[in-house]
């Protein structure tokens, strides 16, 4: 039972079967004495699933009460498929209330991401002694969130900033006022270190600040994905966790070369059929959405309206174009179509690379979790999914991909909006924004895209 | 003489004359069983001055050769005094090669820094057991150097890029490129895990990514810094150095009330003393580097002559403006100057800014750097300067100082190019582009600035 709870809760990428590589993992998870090069460092308490809260399995009592007819291993079974669908559904709702209701739950998302990280450190370096500290922690996640939601701001809704004096100063100083409030909190470090816990401040600090740069950074980049268009938050969102399911469903029927030592449930054919899969899914969902202007519209705030506004022309990056086929291919091509040239939404492409990406690279942000919480001798990151553990658990491959959509998107996506570049000219002092204009002109003249007769 | 060495190479502020805390405070530095609880968990073998080459007072042969006549005493003093002035000389002489000279300084800096920091990482995890892991901390290194020397040179040289179509494509690419060479190191980091050693590898991964956070993106917005002007390098640096240095005379003449548990040598007369002495040197040296081109000149690439230059007109900013100054000093200036406004140079007004904050928030982070030492019970971050220890001892206090600068300038000094923006209007769409033009034609118009008689 506890054999079966472990590999449950252990990603959905178990193997049903047991194996001897997992009975020997499971001991020497309990066996401290292996890992004996950590201990010797870190002592023989390191044992933190007494201290973390993770796979404990909590169900509400109602569908405990509901199910308790069944046998334990349906049971598990059972609660970990309704929660799967709970969270299916919570994502379309998100969806569904659109971007700002998503922007909320990113930022939800990331604080209870950030708690289960600094939990664990807090756990692995005892220092129960100052508890004060774990004030530091959520000082610099707020500071942080403010600089990083506030650049975003500044940058979508210049506008804002003509409507209060108030408003245009925290606008125009925001970087400082950021900075401020960040030293602000190392003054507050250095000033909180005590003799004997040097050590274990410094590495908490450290530990936050590694948080946060995992956690806070990557939901800015989410949120900016976003401000695309919902479709580059939703296709590689639900790539992740294709990828995820049918690598577990390959490995499920097809599974027999072990993947990589650090995760001895993962198989060579789950991760390669996974792949085959979340690339087909990939595109259908793409095509899908992109017929409708609610996926694909960039979010801009319309200033008559006063609110973000999803209506607009969709890009002809979402809308079928003309390629022509390579010579080898073309006689193919001319027999189903009659003619040398297909009609391909070039997004599909895009759908194509990050594809790719999310089932070779991805699975790397799970064998890095998977290699942490095996470092710290713990479970899962948390517990608040029943049957799934915490939501870093679930999130852990989102992050790398969050950040491949956004490097992908400002380098192979020319989506830079006059508007943003024209609140950057209105900043320069009034001889420079002239310098531009005629530098300008001068240019567009130069290459015809300006006729003169213009007045 | 083992008291006076560390005295002598705790910074420039140390007292000369014994106190009881400074004895006992050493006599705990010896002893380790004080700081039980940092013991606890870590063992008691972290006593890094065998590891970490630090105050070995190695001087050159030479030099000892000439001084072996003094007292050690004396000795010591004399060559800290030395490479004081070889340090300042250096420095001088890095200012007069020129600003592509001084870049080159910040890298050969923050590459030692890293290395210095690294070795203490090493030192403390004890990972000696995989030497092959140095490797991968170098190559972040060299991937996030790749990604901000990049970036700068994205910004700044917009017209190179149309010299090749290799250089071309690494610019326009340049994130998608970064981005794929550190996930090529996120993958070897991954696939590098060892079973035993899982812990020791997740805190060096951090521990690079710290080093990496503090020395690289600092050395960043020191050039960025640099490329706004000389003088927001020379002054901002200069003032740091002063401050360390007036703070400790004025300690060891006046000095009485100690300023904080963390470092006990540091007194409340250095403190304050310092400050003053600092906002009087800094706008003493800001007056005069405000008379020369040389210094104040933002580097900006000229396209006829192929390189950087340094000559342009002085910005307003450098040049004595009128100001007219508040009622209730009028009579005083009027006595004075005869006039009911004075000329001040804009400049100093910054310059108090940057001095303040040099005297009031940079020693914290030689207080950090202090509390890191005293962890992880070092004496100094390395030994390459004779006298004074590490790079990383003599530059813990200008990190922060960077930061703010870059802050600063980015904040109150609207220092835009309109090259910079050019460039990314450009590289819009001409659709776009024209749909630019437009609409800052008719607002430059409607404000006055642009005479529709222009053609």
């Amino acid at each position: 039972m506890a054999d079966l709870r472990k590999r449950v809760q252990n990603k959905g990428t178990d193997l049903d079967t047991e194996t001897e590589n997992e009975g020997a993992n499971q001991d020497s998870d309990a066996n401290l004495d292996l890992d004996s090069e950590d201990d010797k460092s870190l002592g023989k308490k390191l044992d933190l699933s007494s201290t973390i809260p993770s796979g404990t399995d909590k169900a509400p009592e109602m569908l405990d009460a509901t199910l308790s007819a069944l046998p334990p291993r349906w049971r598990n079974w059972v609660i970990r498929g309704i929660f799967t669908w709970v969270m299916i559904f919570g994502f379309a709702l998100m969806i569904y209330a659109g971007p700002l209701a998503l922007m909320l739950v990113v930022l939800a998302v990331q604080v209870k991401c950030f708690a289960e990280i600094i939990n664990i450190g807090y756990a692995v370096y005892k220092i129960h002694g100052l508890p004060w500290f774990r004030s530091l922690s959520w000082y610099f996640l707020i500071t942080s969130n403010y600089f990083f939601y506030g650049e975003s701001l500044v940058d979508y809704f210049g506008v804002v900033d003509n409507r209060t004096e108030f408003l245009r100063a925290l606008v125009k100083y925001h970087r400082f006022i950021s900075f401020s409030l960040y030293i602000g909190g190392f003054v507050w470090f250095v000033l909180s270190l005590v003799k004997r816990y040097y050590m274990k401040q410094f590495s908490l600090f450290a530990w936050t600040h590694v948080a946060l740069l995992i956690v806070v950074t990557q939901s800015y980049l989410i949120i900016r994905n976003i401000f695309q268009g919902l479709i580059w938050f939703i296709v590689p969102v639900s790539m992740i966790v294709c990828n995820d399911v049918m690598a577990y469903m390959f490995g499920f029927f097809f599974g027999r070369t072990p993947l990589i030592k650090l995760s001895p449930k993962k198989t060579w054919e789950g991760f390669i059929g996974g792949g085959f899969a979340t690339v087909l899914f990939g595109l259908m969902i793409s095509y899908v959405l992109c017929q409708y202007p609610f996926f694909v519209c960039p979010i801009e705030f319309n200033e008559e309206l006063g609110r973000m506004t999803l209506d607009c022309e969709p890009s002809p990056l979402y809308r079928p174009q003309e390629y022509s086929v390579p010579a080898s291919l073309a006689p193919v091509v001319r027999m189903i179509t009659g003619k040398n040239t297909v009609m391909i939404i070039p997004f599909l492409f895009h759908s194509l690379s990050m594809s790719v990406f999310s089932s070779v690279i991805g699975p790397f942000g799970g064998f890095f979790a998977s290699g942490f919480k095996r470092a710290f001798k713990i479970k899962d990151f948390g517990d608040i999914i029943p049957g799934h553990g915490g939501i870093m658990d679930r999130f852990d491959c989102q992050y790398l991909m969050a950040t491949f959509v956004n490097v992908y998107i400002s380098s192979f996506i020319r989506m830079d909006s006059p508007q943003k570049l024209l609140q950057q000219i209105y900043s320069l002092k009034p001889e420079l924004q002239l310098e531009l204009f005629t530098a300008l002109r001068d240019s567009l003249t130069a290459r015809g895209i300006l006729q003169l007769t213009a007045p």
